[in-house]
């Protein structure tokens, strides 16, 4: 093997689908589009000021919610494109190799470049909020997170259209991922896509871990932390443990591929199975990070718009705690019936039933805190009402399928599918709008308007159920997951039919969504409120949005639900009194969205094979890390106390002379 | 107290000194966490495949006492002098930090220079990543551990230009006390590798 030939895969534009030349057309022309905005507003400057260099967490996190907005519409396409196929039986809309690429960037898509950036999007926008601190540890890092969770879903995006997707499925089992089986670029798409994606992923927690840990304002004792900075913590720390080992699983994957090594290839003396071991130990974890963090927003959510204190603290965060010890423990369960004797799938049962237990327990916290709570049905507490049944809906049939020999019945089955979409949808999707809507006056000084949105919420959910209730009953029915078409007279016919017309009201829910928010981008008042949902956490007592430093001053705490606390007592949680300083604040810089650039050179060389190009891009990534060494000397300004006293009078006149701060609006 | 004069009015943990250096070497300390986790999938992926020879050559035709025991003192007298340049960054002594830590780098660039001497001669004899498994997880493993050296001294260099344009500052000794932690760090995988890959690889 020359690894400097350059070879060209066999059709690298992607040309002919009908269904592929439409994206390449919109694709240029959504280009096309922004280039001639930004130049004809002159926004290009403004592009790299404010956004493409900026460490801000708030920023940061807008971006990231931004590109998972859009990761969703892409799945989200990719869902009603495998619907439309799967309507009636022996349908030709795709032909099966395309479905299999569908489903495949359907799952990774959904899962690592749409539920995990969404969520750490959302703690981007509130951790440094709630714990009253001006900034994460470490603000460039935070960028060069986000550039490269950017980076990554560009390369993986872009499969589609330069070369072919993958299509051996989100878990990318080997055999079939292997060189042998599936030769070509597809496979390399998703290994770079999600290694880049990953070593971002795994900066965001340590990130977290430190700036939950260290950046507290002083007397925010742990057990006085918020819910959701909570299961951040607790997010972060999985994060930690679990990311390296989907680098380790990836990286040997390309080595096999790549370099003709035998780790998981029968022959050469590999094992195929060391790659569903390998990958369940990230992907279980996994699972538990894109639900705690939802679980910490419906914790948020409830306790504000019940107006009560959360309901047994302690053992909220016992539970979650408990369940990231034990997410660790279960990573069988995703296979059972590949041969791993009875012993070793009792055991793991067990530890995955085991999982219901804390799980259970937050459920009836929720209930408890809800319980003769002044219940106030905004949007956001709209979508933690529904997310209780339907998380429970999930989490039940996930201990049916925890029980070993019925999962010889419902593995590989729609029975499946459902479950983990109904916890995927009904907690991590709900818990991220819920997130979305609660945040959003934070974020931008206004609200979504409630009365589209409230249309969205019950088009969506009800599209939701009438989806995933007919594949829970066709999966018992016999029907496996990941076939492309099906036969008449099976008795599947009409569940699939139905499901299909849920996707539809979904994505019709999905339209009244973005309708929404581009309705009251264009009509809401700016009221600019702090306090707009009468909150109980720290990020409810600063101005909406906040000034770049956060806090002028840093609080003091002195118990739970710290503003809550505060405007009972009429009292203010900022010392007033006590003269203001100047700030020190991180600069803007380019070396994130640089080295992500250099990141994606890289992996897009790589991808193909194409060694120098890959060498060079790792060069430009090592050439910006050296930079930034000799150059972080003096990556702090100050911001001077006269700014911070304009920005204070600004506020109040924002607010209409009435400041939030020490008033309860009601109750 | 004559050593306390030469003090370049540092304090005694100038690396802990500012509020940024305590957050990022405490940041470290969870890399290295997340580093721990990689280097045990690694190690474990070693340990499942070491027999999978696949008729190749196994550990014990290939592994070479002498080599491997030179490797090893190399690398654990570089993290000694690690050490010592570390102490002499707290002492506030430039020369020394720049004796010793150059002293650390040339072992470093030995170590690689064996290193790379013996995958060589590995390939020679027909050893390559992709004759076995049990060769797959041996050189990725072990590169894996080189490549962290490598970037090691590239780092190290550049700290040592910083320290030589900037003297010792509470910056650049947080620096310093980091990439030591690093190199400790690998230092001890090494020790894992050393009786887990090279010892046990003998008597197997
Ligand atoms: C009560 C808690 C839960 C239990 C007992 C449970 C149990 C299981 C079991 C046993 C499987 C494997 C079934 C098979 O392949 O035959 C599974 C699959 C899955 N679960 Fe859960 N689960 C729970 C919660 C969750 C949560 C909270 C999530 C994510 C938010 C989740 C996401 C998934 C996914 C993505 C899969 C399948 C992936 C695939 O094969 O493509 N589960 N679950
Ligand atoms: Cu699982």
């Amino acid at each position: 093997m020359d690894l400097f030939d350059m070879k060209m895969p066999d059709q690298l534009i992607v040309w002919g689908n009908p269904l592929i030349n439409g994206a390449w057309i919109s694709i240029i022309l959504v280009t096309l589009g922004i280039v001639f905005v930004l130049t004809k507003y002159k926004k290009w400057r403004w592009l790299w000021d404010e956004w493409l260099t900026t460490v801000d967490h708030k920023k940061i996190g807008i971006m990231y919610i931004v590109s998972a907005l859009l990761m969703l519409f892409r799945g989200g396409v990719d869902a009603l494109l495998m619907r439309i196929q799967l309507a009636l039986p022996n349908l030709e809309f795709l032909d099966a190799q395309h479905y299999n690429e569908i489903f495949t960037t359907h799952g990774t898509v959904m899962i690592i470049f749409m539920a995990m950036p969404f969520l750490i999007g959302l703690m981007n926008v509130a951790v440094p909020l709630q714990i009253g601190a001006r900034d994460v540890a470490f603000p460039t890092l935070n960028a060069i997170s986000f550039w490269l969770f950017f980076a990554g879903a560009l390369l993986f995006n872009l499969s589609f259209v330069i070369g072919g997707s993958p299509d051996a499925g989100w878990t990318n089992y080997v055999p079939l991922a292997g060189e042998e089986l599936t030769p070509g670029i597809g496979i390399n798409y998703y290994l770079w896509g999600l290694q880049i994606s990953g070593i971002g992923t795994l900066a965001t927690g340590i990130n977290f871990l430190v700036t939950i840990l260290k950046m507290r304002a002083p007397g925010m004792t742990l057990m006085r932390m918020p819910m959701f900075t909570w299961s951040t913590l607790i997010t972060s720390v999985i994060i930690v443990f679990a990311f390296p080992v989907l680098t380790v699983a990836l990286a040997l994957l390309t080595f096999d591929r790549l370099l003709g090594a035998h780790f998981f290839t029968i022959d050469g003396g590999g094992m195929p199975m060391m790659w569903a071991n390998l990958f369940w130990i990230w992907g279980h974890p996994e699972v538990y990070i894109v639900i705690l963090p939802a679980f910490g927003i419906f914790s948020e959510v409830i306790s504000t718009f019940a107006r009560k204190r959360l309901f047994g603290y302690s053992a909220m965060v016992v539970s979650i705690v408990a369940i990231s010890a034990l997410s660790f423990l279960v990573w069988v369960h995703h296979f059972f019936t590949m041969g791993n004797g009875p012993w070793i799938n009792s055991v793991f049962s067990i530890t995955t039933m085991a999982i219901a237990i804390p799980t259970g327990v937050k459920v009836f916290n929720w209930l408890f805190t809800m319980y003769k709570g002044r219940i106030e049905f905004t949007t956001p507490m709209l979508w933690s009402l529904a997310f209780i049944p339907n998380f429970i809906i999930g989490g039940v049939t996930g201990v049916m399928l925890a029980s070993a020999p019925a999962d010889y019945q419902y593995h590989n089955s729609y029975f499946l599918i459902s479950h983990f979409h109904y916890v995927l949808i009904g907690g991590t999707v709900f818990g991220c709008l819920a997130g979305l809507y609660y945040w959003w006056p934070k974020m931008f000084g206004f609200k979504i308007n409630e009365r589209i949105s409230k249309w969205a919420f019950w088009v969506f959910v009800i599209g939701f159920n009438m989806t995933f209730i007919p594949m829970y009953l066709v999966g018992l029915k016999g029907m496996p997951r990941r076939i492309y078409t099906y036969r008449e007279g099976l008795g599947w016919t009409g569940l699939n039919f139905i499901e299909t017309v849920g996707t539809f009201v979904m994505g019709a829910g999905f339209v009244l969504l973005v309708w929404a928010i581009i309705y009251s981008i264009r009509h809401a008042k700016r009221d600019y409120e702090s306090d707009p949902w009468n909150g109980r956490t720290l990020e409810w007592a600063i101005a909406s949005p906040p000034p770049h430093y956060n806090f002028a001053r840093v609080p003091r705490i002195t118990g739970q639900d710290p503003l809550w606390r505060a405007k009972k007592k009429g009292e203010t949680i900022f010392e007033e009194k006590t003269p203001l300083k100047p700030i020190h604040m991180p600069n803007h810089t380019g070396i994130p969205a640089v080295m992500a650039g250099f990141w994606f050179v890289a992996g897009f060389g790589f991808v193909f094979e194409w060694i120098p190009v890959g060498l060079a891009g790792i060069l430009g990534v090592l050439l910006c890390m050296m930079w930034r060494s000799l150059t972080d000397y003096h990556d702090h300004h100050e911001v001077p106390v006269t700014e911070l006293r304009d920005a204070a009078a600004e506020e109040i006149k924002n607010a209409g002379g009435r400041s939030a701060r020490g008033v309860v609006n009601d109750g | 107290m004559a050593e306390l004069d030469q003090k370049v009015n540092l304090p005694d943990f100038p690396e802990y000194q500012t509020e940024d250096g305590r957050l990022k070497i405490f940041g470290f300390w969870v890399f290295l966490a997340a580093e721990v986790v990689l280097f045990s999938t690694l190690f474990a992926t070693y340990l499942v495949f070491k027999d999978q020879t696949a008729g190749g050559p196994t550990a014990k035709d290939l592994f070479e006492v002498k080599e491997f025991m030179a490797e090893t003192l190399i690398l654990l007298t570089s993290s000694f002098t690690c050490g010592l340049a570390t102490l002499k960054m707290r002492l506030g002594q430039k020369k020394g930090v720049l004796m010793w830590m150059g002293l650390t780098l040339l072992l470093g660039l030995g170590f690689m220079v064996m290193e790379i001497g013996e995958f060589i001669k590995y390939v020679g004899e027909g050893a390559t990543i992709g004759t076995s498994a049990f060769l797959s997880a041996f050189y990725v493993l072990l590169s894996t551990h080189g490549v962290h050296v490598s970037l090691g001294i590239l780092w190290v260099s550049l700290l040592l230009i910083q320290v030589v344009k900037r003297g010792l500052t509470p910056i650049t000794s947080r620096k310093l006390f980091i990439a030591g932690l690093y190199w400790h760090f690998l230092d001890v995988v090494w020790i894992f590798v050393f009786t887990a890959v090279y010892l046990t690889g003998l008597v197997s």
